[in-house]
């Protein structure tokens, strides 16, 4: 199957992603980045350590789980729970201009749990999103502002986005499921 | 999971471990400005008490807040109970309102078992007579692991009234389950028949019982179920069973002390040790509605037997 992002392209992107987040927001002030669980995360550590290395800066970074408030939880009346890990958010998000980060953007869903989570714990001057890959298909009327790479999917295919932090390498591959 | 969490009897070594991780994660929610997540919208829990608790209840009912779900109080002092109806009755009048879950405390061992029999609501077990209260053996278990960062080789050390305690039963059964090495010590008429069975070392002597411990738990007398003496006077009873500072000192440097409350000051346990560095008994109470939580998240959705 197709890879379409190897470990050198995902750094590269991630550096120009870093590069366009600084160029829009004029600089750090007020950023702070809330990585979307599980491998927003990761992401969002790159994230700001590319921040850093471009102006010298660090940018409060967060972790979020959003199964708590998913619109297909309680749904199923087969099969149990899904996992809850813990949501880490060091820092007051009130008046600050969130970074909201995921892997991969399709049906929109997700995003809309994290934002209903964010606005949970105060009230964000702005929030901003970032997707590694954008694979379409939308469900809901949500955008992100900063995308890694389009990748045109069919909904039978699967795209596995692999991080060294969680998988031992760095790479997006499409599969047929 | 299974539909009902009637004792600890019912969940596996690592069904434990996923009650206490998720409870890890429910925590959280406690700190934020907002303290509520959606999850349980649109759930209803019925909390039926058919025993006098603040502590039990109230967590309970925070943690049934804090998910969103709708909540309703049953005390028996104002319903149809102390009109004669049975157990099984107001079960089933209670069912016919279709509600989620029913959480529920009763003097009579066994109570839950009879509601999970005829409700198709999930049954959780708030304590049942001198049975189990399994969600306080959890919050200890939560609140052990939270200090030790393990449960497995600790000495954990119970002193107090443990015939009467369904405390100690859901403790033993959580505690050796995760391989803990459990020692009790009380009155000899206050200790069971037949704890050695379940892997317990029983000691007359409570400062053998607390040498070296990592984990102190002390119990409740509990006057309300002893129709008989039990032992001479309460003076005495602090006198040899009592946990004074000096018999913390017998105890590992780090150890913790626990009280699943209520406390009697001066009867199980002196002020100094309860108000002391080494308590963790507010904590406990803490932990208590992040381990609710997660209990009724996890019985929430689907279960093995649908």
């Amino acid at each position: 199957m197709p890879v379409v992002l190897d470990a050198d392209r995902i750094s590269r992107t991630l550096t120009r992603i870093a590069h366009e987040i600084l160029e829009r927001n004029r600089g750090v002030d007020e950023l702070a980045l809330v990585g979307i669980r599980t491998r927003g995360v990761p992401i969002a550590k790159r994230l700001a350590r590319a921040i850093r290395d471009i102006n010298r800066h660090d940018v409060p970074t967060g972790a979020l789980d959003i199964t708590l408030y998913r619109d297909d939880l309680m749904r199923h009346a087969v099969g149990p729970q899904p996992l809850i890990r813990k949501t880490e958010i060091p820092f007051s998000i009130d008046d600050k201009k969130i970074l909201l980060v995921d892997d991969v953007l399709y049906t929109g869903r997700t995003i809309r749990a994290a934002l209903d989570a964010l606005i949970d714990f105060g009230r964000p001057k702005a929030i901003q999103l970032v997707v590694l890959v954008d694979r379409g298909h939308r469900e809901l009327p949500i955008k992100a502002d900063y995308v890694g790479k389009n990748v045109p999917t069919s909904p039978t295919q699967s795209v596995q986005v692999r991080l060294t932090e969680v998988d031992g390498r760095d790479e997006v591959e499409i599969t047929e499921s | 999971m299974k539909k009902d969490l009637l004792g600890i009897g019912d969940l596996t070594e690592d069904e434990i471990h996923l009650v206490l991780d998720t409870a890890e994660a429910m925590r959280e929610i406690a700190q934020r400005p907002i303290k509520k997540v959606p999850t349980l919208r649109g759930k209803t829990v019925v909390n039926l008490f058919y025993e006098p608790s603040t502590r039990t209840r109230t967590s309970f009912e925070i943690a049934e807040k804090r998910l969103s779900a709708d909540t309703l109080n049953i005390a028996v002092a104002v319903s149809s109970v102390v009109k004669g109806e049975t157990l099984a009755d107001t079960a089933r009048n209670i069912e016919a309102m279709a509600p989620d879950m029913i959480v529920i405390r009763h003097a009579s061992s066994g109570a839950p078992h009879l509601l999970s029999r005829i409700c198709r609501s999930r049954i959780i077990n708030a304590g049942d007579g001198m049975h189990e209260h399994p969600t306080q053996a959890l919050l200890d278990a939560f609140t052990i692991r939270e200090h030790k960062k393990k449960i497995d080789g600790l000495k954990v050390t119970i002193v107090g009234d443990l015939l009467h305690s369904r405390v100690l039963r859901s403790n033993v059964l959580l505690l050796t389950r995760l391989g803990a090495e459990v020692w009790v010590s009380g009155p000899p008429t206050l200790v069971p028949v037949g704890l050695e069975r379940h892997g317990v070392h029983v000691s007359s002597s409570i400062d053998e019982a607390v040498a070296d411990a990592d984990v102190v738990m002390m119990l409740r007398i509990q006057q309300e179920r002893m129709h008989g003496a039990f032992f001479p006077s309460l003076r005495e009873y602090f006198f040899t069973f009592g946990m004074t500072k000096a018999r913390v000192a017998r105890a590992k440097p780090d150890v913790i002390i626990m009280h699943p409350g209520p406390m009697n000051r001066g009867v199980e346990i002196d002020s100094e040790v309860a108000d002391g560095p080494y308590s963790v008994i507010l904590e406990q109470v803490a932990n208590g509605v992040a381990v609710r939580m997660a209990v009724l998240y996890l019985l929430a959705g689907g279960s093995e037997g649908d």
